[in-house]
């Protein structure tokens, strides 16, 4: 018996420390496997979501350039004093009518086409649009051709004509490359919204609205359901993911 | 008709003399390369408004007249006219010379020439310029594999194959670029199916020109003879693409002008665009179309000078057409608010100015520097011209040849 007994405490050793042994070896590939499975940083980016903005010109104040101001500072863009080469990401635009005299303001920024035309022309692929609708430009691919300038009907996009300085790490840009609004892809992804739309709204003038165009639900699309709304140049039939009220 | 000799151009000093001081403006365009990449494209003329400049009319207009210049051994391969097949060599030879020319231009006027090898890697198979890429590649490999056939005797049979390849591909090529401009939707001067034809016949036409010019220069400086019944035959050959040139613009227009919304783009290339206008009416039209045409169909087409200066008023021309259509086609602001008159601190809804700056037009003449050169260069090193040329050569039904 006790030779017997003797063997069981010697096979439960061993089967004890090979399971040991096995557990041991599977933490990392668990903890790998964990890795694997955590979201990376693109992972939220799905066609489920079509990323948005209403910008309501009635609402748009004559003089109020604040959501200008905003993205500026949130993302880095400091002029050389030079208008003609220095990158502008959202203007504020001054219509009148030419028969009636009517004005208006409004800002324009990259429409985030649905079929992007710039997307389109871009010979390495530099120029693309996420899942998300959101229209990118990858700065490491981007040789700096401008097609994408020549094709953009909105003239959204600006070449970086000289060295840049003290760039803000979440939104890098690159001498010699093209950008332009990222709709502050890095607030998006963390669930806020962009630096425009925020400062629109700390001035209560609420002109912009941001959301998911696909979510029947969102602020953007109720309105877009209850109001006229409409695209510039929609006669190119690009689907805009910017749209406009009033104009 | 006697057997032709080929022979390379003698070396010496006058050869390298002459590379010499094509090479000093290769040079210069690389430093205005340099400079601009080192600062960054502020001290150029370009900005957000004007995004393709000087270099961009230098380029396109050299990549368009290499294709062209290609047609003179088309018509001798493709359409066996034999008068052609003497030419057909240099004419291989300045077409891929033309073409470095103008994609060095291009390269080097990127935000990013060093990225060449991502151009070269990744490819967004929708872009009209990705196309042109391998367009481009291709078209260099087939007429050096066309000139293989041409100048080694054992490979004489496969020529005609070799130029029809060669021929289809450069009509392509020059859609390709023509369509780069073609499907632009955005702009009201571009956006039009016609771009990728007329492109075609202005290579025809720029091409032959440069063609003309390198011959009657290549020949003269190594003295040896060149015959009237080739210049001749060129020079009329010339004012036939040129009048074509002229039907393909005015009909553009006559289109355009049909529609109302194309009015104030129309008004403003002919009209009331300032040097646009100029431009168009006075060098791309007065200069470089209609007086070539009067000089090489009136008594002054007998003159080798005037046909000389008729060639170079065909490539001033050309260039104007460039940028009347690069430059012009941007400046016309583009159509927003269609109705409505509009500004902001971003240049919309007003003419956007340009001034070329000078490193801008000394990169695009080293573009043209370096396609001579390599041209030279080419003719010195291998068999591309004949020792003559002279009329008894090369026209079978020439007086002295029948005699003989």
């Amino acid at each position: 018996m006790s030779e017997e007994s003797g063997i069981d405490v010697y096979r439960r050793r061993f089967l004890s420390g090979t399971a040991t042994a096995a557990a041991l070896a599977a933490v990392p590939g668990v903890f790998l496997h964990e890795l694997g499975h955590a979201k990376p940083a693109d992972a939220v980016v799905t066609g489920a979501v079509r990323w948005g903005m209403l910008i309501d010109s009635n609402k748009c104040a004559d003089g109020c350039d604040d959501c200008v101001t905003a993205c500026n500072e949130e993302n880095g863009l400091t002029g050389h004093g030079r208008p003609a080469s220095d990158a502008q990401w959202i203007r504020k635009v001054r219509l009148r009518d030419r028969e009636t005299g009517h004005t208006q303001t409004l800002p324009l920024l990259c429409q985030h086409c649905e079929h992007p035309p710039c997307v389109d022309v871009c010979p390495t692929g530099a120029s693309f649009k996420r899942a998300d609708g959101i229209v990118l430009v990858d700065k490491h691919i981007c040789i700096g051709c401008r097609y994408c300038m020549m094709a953009c009907p909105y003239k959204a996009r600006s070449f970086i004509h000289e060295d840049l300085h003290d760039q803000k790490p979440y939104a890098p840009r690159g001498k010699g490359t093209v950008e332009s609004c990222t709709f502050c892809v890095h607030r998006v992804d963390s669930d806020r919204t962009p630096a425009c739309v925020e400062a629109c709204a700390r001035e209560n003038h609420n002109a912009m609205v941001f959301g998911d165009l696909n979510d029947p639900d969102s602020d953007i699309s109720r309105e877009l359901m209850q109001y006229s709304t409409r695209q510039i140049r929609a006669d190119l039939q690009l689907n805009t993911g910017v749209r406009y009220r009033g104009i | 008709m006697k057997p032709l000799d080929y022979r390379e151009i003698d070396g010496g000093l006058p050869f390298y003399a002459l590379v010499g001081a094509i090479g000093v403006f290769v040079l210069a365009g690389l430093g205005a390369a340099f400079y601009m990449e080192h600062n960054g494209h502020w001290v150029t003329g370009m900005s957000n408004q004007i995004v393709w400049g000087t270099p961009h009319v230098f380029a396109v207009f050299l990549i368009v007249a290499a294709s062209g210049a290609l047609n003179v051994a088309s018509i001798g391969s493709v359409f066996g006219k034999a008068m052609y097949k003497p030419l057909a060599r240099l004419s291989g030879l300045l077409a891929i010379a033309l073409l470095v020319g103008g994609l060095a231009v291009l390269v080097l006027d990127l935000g990013h020439p060093d990225r060449l090898i991502v151009a070269m890697t990744y490819y967004n198979f929708k872009s009209i310029f990705a196309w042109n890429i391998l367009l481009y590649t291709g078209f260099m490999a087939i007429v050096a594999v066309y000139l293989w056939m041409m100048m080694e005797r054992r490979m004489n049979v496969y020529t005609k194959a070799a130029g029809m390849a060669a021929f289809i591909w450069r009509l392509v090529l020059t859609t390709g670029t023509g369509s780069i401009f073609g499907f632009l939707v955005a702009r009201q001067a571009y956006d039009a199916a016609i771009m990728a034809p007329m492109f075609i016949i202005m290579s025809f036409s720029f091409g032959l020109a440069i063609f003309i010019l390198v011959l009657m220069g290549l020949y003269r400086w190594s003295n040896r003879p060149l015959g009237d019944v080739v210049v001749y035959r060129l020079k009329n050959l010339l004012g036939v693409f040129v009048a074509a040139v002229l039907y393909f613009v005015i009909a553009y227009h006559i289109t355009n002008l049909y529609g109302t919304e194309n009015h104030g783009v129309e008004r403003f290339l002919l009209l009331d665009g300032g040097v646009y206008t100029r431009v168009f009416w006075i060098v791309q039209i007065g200069l470089g179309s209609l007086l070539p045409l009067v000089l090489l169909y009136s008594a002054a087409g007998r003159s080798r000078l005037w046909i000389g200066v008729a060639c170079g008023l065909v490539i001033i021309g050309g260039l104007a057409q460039m940028y009347v259509i690069i430059i012009g086609g941007q400046a016309y602001p583009m159509e927003l608010f269609p109705g409505k008159e509009y500004s902001s601190s971003f240049y919309d809804g007003v003419v956007a100015s340009y001034t070329p700056s000078l490193p801008e037009f000394v990169l695009g003449i080293g573009g043209v520097a370096l396609a001579l050169a390599a041209t030279v260069v080419g003719t010195r090193v291998l068999r591309f011209l004949p020792v003559s040329l002279a009329d008894e050569q090369v026209d079978p039904h020439h007086p002295v040849a029948d005699a003989a």
